[in-house]
């Protein structure tokens, strides 16, 4: 009998967890990274891996993201799976001569021979009053190389069996978590093996009048947004696509021909962000059932603020997405 | 073509090694040779950036290694690649873009790799193969499997800031890679003295890696310097850095043809008359009476047709069908 038990944990127990049981089941994987160790990552996410693992598997690295990063690249093409942890997603910059240049071309570049099975996990979001350099959600950068997989869970649930499943793929993949969730976000795990595929959407609520697309932190607003909305009488259906790429777009344009409208709506910076690629395939595969154009909801284009009224406004809230989602229903 | 490492243990002479050596050279200058042709009359796409002058280099340090060892390479990588026991036919076919080269024709000359002979890849990138390498011995080290890695790249990559995270993060794990430093003199088209302040192996033992300086030209001194670092290296003391002084007879790549600007003809002529690493090496062996002019004159002649051969068979293959252009994006 599979065990079919769940509990609930937070987002970075369900991390943790992925990683160690990739651990135990498959020696090759091991993490690199500042703070990792006996501190646990300053987000203490990975606290206590060491104590199993050993420093030999978790290793603390100096300050040095483009060093480890560039090791893990030659770690993974010669046996090893690597994940390494960038703490901030603003650091991200620093690795990206090994993550675009290299992580991501190897395997092309040499006709299939090499491949570089490597996890970088790393964070998004705001909110957290840590301003411009601390602050960012860059995965829309990421997701523009092809030969990297980018990957953005919204729930425990999701970031524990996406996190398996990168663990165990051949390529480089990029795994994003939002800071503001690891602690305060909690949800149902099963107790028993799962993982979950990448390139499938996960329709989180269903509805009939309005698909509100929405990635990472963004769900929450989303779901709250369509409580909003329920109360004045509109069905919002939630769409996480959990995956940037692979991007399952049937899902997407099948919710949007089912209702007709859509919002996306996503932390990254609005223009030229992952936002702008999920309307456009929206659009060009729902076009003839829309009964108006695709809205798209990210941060505001300025630096984030540090100051916490100023700071609140950047970001797409429950309200600001309520607002927009009754007028887009009223309109059409 | 077989590299040392692959002899029967108990057939390895020391005369086997200088002649092999000497073959690996001739290879690579020949090799070159064609590409320079095929460059200039315009049957090679893209950049050809030729090795020719610096043989010894590579082919000291690649003697030195096993076979399994790992290396990595850089914009200027078909020496490399060679004297790590690459074969001129799949070479010369992938640097024409065809299907039957290295990397099904989707490298090209600055990305061509070989597993099987431990080659993880020239790179592009002026220093980007530095972690790769680093991450080669990471695992060499975290299995347990005995390799050791070398990264080539030459003085221009010493201007990179990965190198001083690797340099730093490979001796406080006392991995086992060898950082092999071409100083060619030039930086593309600028005199590394313009760029590059200070001591050169000081950035190196400052981080408490060994460093040597040889004489990039005398394949003996590259050779047994790298023997030893090699030997340390698999014995777990760590990391090293071995510069090699040397010299590019050509341009930065095969186009660049006016470079008085940046260096004379007199100082390259100085070079391929008085410190060319072939001639001298032929010299020694001649002296020494290991071979004589007409044995040396044979390999020459035997090389010159495997890369005619060579040649004719990269010309002659397919280039990938436009169902290529989408495999390999993701393993």
């Amino acid at each position: 009998m599979p065990d079919t038990s769940t509990r609930e944990l937070t987002f970075a127990q369900a991390v943790r967890e992925a990683l160690a049981e990739e651990m135990r089941l498959d020696a090759r994987v091991c993490i690199l990274g500042e703070d990792v160790a006996e501190a646990g990552t300053p987000f203490k996410v990975l606290s206590g891996l060491v104590e199993e693992f050993g420093t030999d598997r978790v290793l603390d690295t100096p300050i040095s993201e483009a060093g480890f990063t560039g090791i893990a690249v030659g770690a993974a093409m010669t046996g090893l799976r690597p994940v390494v942890d960038i703490m901030f997603g603003d650091f991200l910059t620093l690795t990206m001569d090994q993550m675009v240049n290299q992580a991501a071309k190897i395997h092309y570049m040499s006709g299939g021979k090499w491949r570089v099975p490597m996890v970088l996990r790393t964070t998004l979001g705001a909110s957290r009053r840590s301003a411009a350099q601390h602050s960012q959600s860059l995965h829309a950068w990421l997701s523009h190389v092809p030969g990297l997989k980018v990957v953005i869970p919204s729930t425990p649930y999701d970031a524990k069996g996406l996190l398996k499943t990168a663990i165990r793929d051949e390529n480089p993949v990029v795994f994003f978590e939002d800071k503001m969730m690891h602690h305060k976000l909690k949800g149902p795990v099963p107790t028993g093996e799962y993982t979950i595929p990448f390139g499938v959407a996960d329709v989180k609520r269903v509805g009939t009048d309005i698909t509100l697309v929405a990635t990472s932190s963004m769900v929450q607003v989303a779901l709250g947004a369509a409580d909003m909305l329920a109360e004045v009488g509109i069905s919002a259906e939630v769409v996480d696509p959990r995956t940037m790429w692979p991007l399952d777009e049937k899902t997407l344009i099948e919710s949007a021909k089912k209702t007709s409208r859509a919002i996306v709506i996503d932390e990254g910076y609005g223009r030229y962000g992952v936002t702008a690629e999920l309307a456009s395939v929206i659009s060009e595969g729902a076009f003839y059932h829309l009964d108006g154009p695709v809205i798209r909801m990210g941060a505001m284009h300025v630096p984030i603020p540090f100051s916490p009224p100023l700071e609140d406004l950047t970001v797409p809230t429950e309200k600001t997405l309520f607002a927009a989602a009754q007028k887009l229903c009223s309109k059409s | 073509m077989t590299t040392l490492s692959e002899l029967p243990v108990n057939t390895i002479t020391t005369k086997d090694l200088w002649m092999h050596a000497h073959r690996q050279m001739v290879r690579i200058r020949l090799f070159e040779e064609q590409v320079n042709e095929l460059y200039t009359r315009a049957l090679m796409p893209g950049l050809a950036h030729l090795y020719v002058g610096e043989e010894a280099i590579a082919v000291g340090i690649c003697e030195a290694l096993d076979k399994e060892d790992y290396v990595t390479s850089t914009h200027r990588g078909h020496g490399h690649c060679l004297a790590k026991g690459a074969s001129p036919d799949l070479m010369f076919a992938e640097l024409l873009g065809k299907e039957a080269g290295y990397c099904r024709g989707k490298g090209g000359s600055m990305h061509i790799a070989d597993p099987a002979t431990g080659n993880l890849g020239a790179n592009a990138i002026v220093g980007g193969s530095m972690g790769i390498a680093t991450g080669a011995a990471f695992s060499a080290k975290h299995l347990k499997n005995g390799r050791v890695a070398a990264c080539f790249f030459g003085e221009g990559a010493l201007g990179q800031g990965l190198f001083y995270e690797e340099l730093n993060l490979a001796q406080l794990w006392k991995l086992p890679v060898i950082y092999v430093c071409e100083n060619n003199l030039y930086n593309e088209y600028t005199h590394y003295s313009e760029t590059t302040a200070g001591d050169i192996c000081a950035r190196a033992t400052a981080f408490g890696v060994k460093a040597e300086t040889v004489d990039g030209q005398d394949l003996r001194a590259v050779y047994t310097t790298a023997k030893q670092l090699i030997d340390r290296a698999r014995a777990g003391e760590g990391p090293a850095f071995l510069m090699c002084n040397t010299y590019r007879y050509t341009g930065h790549h095969v186009g660049d043809i006016n470079r008085e600007y940046y260096r004379s003809k007199q100082e390259e002529q100085e070079w391929k008359s008085t410190r060319d690493p072939i001639k001298l090496h032929v010299e020694w062996l001649i002296r020494e009476n290991l071979a004589d002019a007409a044995t040396c004159d044979a390999v020459e002649a035997e090389v010159r047709e495997e890369m005619k051969a060579a040649v004719e068979f990269a010309i002659a293959a397919s280039y990938p069908g436009p169902e290529e252009v989408e495999k390999h994006v993701y393993a």
